[in-house]
């Protein structure tokens, strides 16, 4: 049994970071725990998880990890644009098999911090987060997608 | 048709960037394979029995000279003088290297291609009718919706690690040319009982090793709702899809197993949820979109030929299709000469296509899911001069929709999934029928073959299917009938066991004798196959 | 035997293990016994090939060297229906064992 201060990584431990306010520096809770208490301010969410079990519990989240255990699972991008989309605006960190080319997608989806398993090349990793300049969906990211710049006038 | 504009433009351009550093930083031991793989893929190129293979979009099969020209120059440049033509409007190159891929990649981009999710576990290359825009019983020119799609499908955020791959077909008349209902998701668009123009959505169809005809989901998404249905679609399907086994993870074992009931519910509820977060483009960018597929200056003209040369009459009846237009008709080029290699096509017969799609087409050509190419608007004066120059360069075969346009995957020749050979046996048949000079007289005949269970070839939708098979180290055939991929789609039964090669190119012929043999009047095969049932084509097999 | 063979990892050939380094031919193949997995993983390290393997294949008559599995013999010459575009030494072995 894993005991629950064991699960989350910690502030130094995240590689990129998108948010000025102070990082929460406390471990994060399973998804189920969360909805058993009361005062947890982090939790994890793992790909099997059901984001919305969390949407009553968001006012008092400070820091949702989107654990990635495998980078072909693709189930945590919908987590995170779930939790943006119902008002979020804490920390939401992915983290585990976090890879450069998979950035900037995660960063669209919601993500604004990123902890990977393995340290990333910092040139390689701006570089993919600068990849798309102009975008064609909407996302958790609010940007204006190319169909809206067309039409602007 | 479509064009890009500045912005079209530069996301081919930042893809063909950012491709180019991710094979810098494979080829520098950045990435291990496993993690390139997947990035290779979505940029179409895999790794074949011989060498990389490079599969390049042709959006919903429509292109112009100009592209189809960039296409020969990458095969001479690039590969080895030809390409093939695939059955969900692509191109393949089969000699691609790795240090050459991003610029292939950079040449496409230059005339608005790209090999952009055309392979990996996202949404795939928008495949749609080949004669759309010209089809006399279409409701509307279903492309403009398959160029939404493609735009709102690309580099999609949420959608690049699906549980398995995800192809979307869309049409626009009752009688399907595109497989619409064997695609994960199939959209009709359709006008309802007050005039209005909408899609009708059917989720969940697909071959494979679990062949599905997808059920309807929706009857009527108005279309300023149909990118955000789409995405209620793949979210519920990226969420609940199963990750455990790759061969149980298309969205057709999703909707199975749910139901499709409840994963209609599923989709409605996230429906709701989407239509209030807004993620519908604005109105007007379908509008724009459409007004790049208006119709091309057709003028009057004659309405009948000189049918006094037989070839050109036989060529006239068989690969040309009704138009819109009264004076004008769609021409397909057949891919399938006798002995040939279905969709096969050199550089120079790319070449040609262009040049007669500039002088007969509008500028216009397309790739059929049946792996040849289409002129869509040739006037009917024009036809003889098409049709001349076409026989001259071996592309004036008349056998559309015979038994000689046979669909056959690349098979062990060429793909490293293959258990058998898919090439040689379609060589062989068609070689065999123009023989014994059957072809006519047996009329519509769809035969596909499929080199491994994975069904590249459409074997299971094949009137006659021919699945190849690993027997013990070698080549062992199973022989399948009564599947279609039209309107009236069915997946075909497999007969009973298999053959070897030449074991099943006489079975072949033993079960068009028995068609023959039992038909009635305007009877197709796959007409006497329904009424007759299997047991006289086992008997004659196996009796 | 037991012989290696992948694909160059810039050109995407076929390539065959020679006991020194990647042939394209597999006649050039050798014997690697025990040593498979200790080759396989230094090699593909080093990225002088890519996704290699290693298969069971034996010597004939002739002494050509002949891939047991029909995947692998295909791999070797090249596609039976482009037999222009085969690996050079096709003429030489001819195509009969390869199906």
């Amino acid at each position: 049994m894993v005991d629950a201060r064991d699960l989350g990584t910690s502030p130094d431990e995240v590689q990129f970071r998108f948010r000025d306010d102070e990082p929460a520096d406390h471990g994060t809770i399973t998804v189920d725990a969360c909805c058993d208490q009361t005062n947890a301010t982090a939790v994890r969410i793992e790909p099997g998880d059901d984001a919305r079990v969390l949407l009553p519990f968001l006012d008092r989240l400070a820091l949702i990890e989107v654990n990635f255990p495998g980078f072909g699972d693709g189930r945590g991008y919908s987590s995170a644009r779930i939790l943006r989309e119902a008002g979020y605006t804490g920390e939401l960190r992915a983290v585990g098999d976090v890879l450069i080319d998979q950035l900037s997608h995660m960063r669209r989806c919601g993500f604004d911090s990123f902890a990977p398993d393995k340290r990333l090349d910092e040139d390689d990793a701006a570089r993919a987060f600068a990849t798309w300049e102009k975008v064609y969906q909407r996302a958790a990211d609010v940007r204006r997608i190319i169909a809206d710049i067309r039409h602007e006038a | 048709m479509y064009q890009y504009d500045q912005y079209d433009q530069a996301m081919v351009d930042a893809r063909v960037e950012e491709f180019r550093d991710q094979a810098r930083r494979r080829l520098e031991g950045k990435l291990t394979e496993d993690q390139f793989k997947p990035l290779r893929l979505m940029n179409g190129l895999y790794l074949q029995l011989h060498a990389y293979m490079l599969r390049v979009a042709i959006p919903y099969g429509t292109l112009n000279a100009r592209q189809m020209e960039a296409l020969a120059d990458i095969a001479d440049k690039y590969d080895r003088g030809y390409g093939h033509f695939t059955t969900r409007q692509n191109i393949q190159y089969n000699w691609i290297k790795l240090d050459d891929a991003a610029d292939a990649l950079a040449d496409l981009a230059k005339v608005e291609m790209h090999a952009i999710q055309t392979s990996g576990n996202c949404i795939r290359n928008i495949s749609s009718d080949h004669f759309a825009g010209a089809a006399h019983d279409e409701v509307a020119d279903p492309r403009p919706y398959a160029e939404l799609l493609r735009q709102w499908s690309s580099f999609h955020p949420e959608f690049t690690y699906l549980p398995r791959k995800f192809k979307i077909a869309v049409i626009a008349a009752e009688k399907d040319r595109a497989a619409m209902r064997l695609h994960d998701i199939g959209i009709r668009i359709l006008k309802n009982d007050a005039g209005e123009i909408g899609a009708q959505f059917y989720a969940g169809g697909g071959m494979g090793r679990t062949p599905m005809i997808a059920p309807l989901i929706r009857d009527f998404v108005p279309l300023d709702q149909l990118i955000t249905y789409a995405e209620a679609c793949l979210r519920v399907y990226n969420r609940y899809g199963r990750r455990d086994n790759k061969y149980k993870a298309r969205i057709k074992i999703l909707v199975h197993e749910l139901g499709a009931a409840e994963y209609t519910r599923q989709v409605e509820e996230e429906f709701a949820h989407m239509l209030s977060a807004g993620v519908e483009p604005p109105r007007e960018e379908l509008a724009r979109i459409a007004a790049y597929f208006n119709d091309p200056a057709f003028v009057d003209g004659p309405k009948t030929i000189d049918r006094s040369d037989p070839d050109f009459a036989l060529w006239v009846d068989r690969n040309t299709h009704r138009h819109k237009h009264d004076a004008y008709v769609s021409a397909v080029i057949s891919l399938k000469p006798v002995g040939g290699i279905p969709g096969d096509a050199t550089s120079d017969q790319m070449r040609l296509v262009a040049k007669l799609a500039r002088d007969y087409s509008f500028d216009e050509l397309r790739v059929m899911h049946t792996q040849n190419l289409l002129l869509p608007h040739v006037r009917i004066a024009d036809l003889p001069a098409l049709w001349a120059a076409l026989d001259a360069a071996g592309l004036g075969s008349p056998n559309m929709d015979t038994i000689e346009d046979i669909i056959a995957c690349p098979g062990l020749d060429y793909c490293s999934l293959a258990n058998a050979r898919s090439i040689p046996l379609a060589q062989r048949i068609t070689e065999r029928f123009a023989a014994n000079g059957r072809t006519g007289e047996l009329g519509e005949l769809k035969l596909k073959i499929s080199g491994c269970i994975n069904a590249c070839g459409h074997h299971h939708a094949g009137h006659i299917g021919i699945l190849g098979v690993d027997k013990k180290g070698t080549e062992n055939y199973q022989l399948s009938l009564g599947g279609s991929e039209a309107e009236d789609v069915s997946l075909a039964k497999i007969t009973g066991p298999g053959f070897d090669e030449d074991g099943v190119i006489a079975a072949v012929e033993t079960v068009t004798d028995v068609y023959l043999g039992a038909r009635q009047d305007g009877e197709r095969f796959l007409d006497t196959y329904r009424r007759i049932g299997m047991e006289p084509f086992k008997e004659a097999l196996y009796g | 035997m037991k012989i290696l063979t992948g694909n160059d990892l810039g050109s995407g050939a076929v390539t065959w293990w020679n006991g020194k380094g990647w042939s394209l031919f597999v006649d050039d193949a050798v014997d690697v016994g025990e040593d498979a997995d200790e080759i396989l993983a230094r090699e593909t390290a080093a990225r002088r090939v890519n996704v290699p393997y290693a298969i069971e294949a034996s010597i004939d008559a002739a002494g050509h060297v002949r891939p047991a599995h029909i995947k692998d013999r295909v791999r070797a010459l090249g596609p039976t229906v482009r037999r222009d575009l085969a690996v050079p030494t096709a003429g030489k072995t001819g195509w009969d064992w390869v199906i």
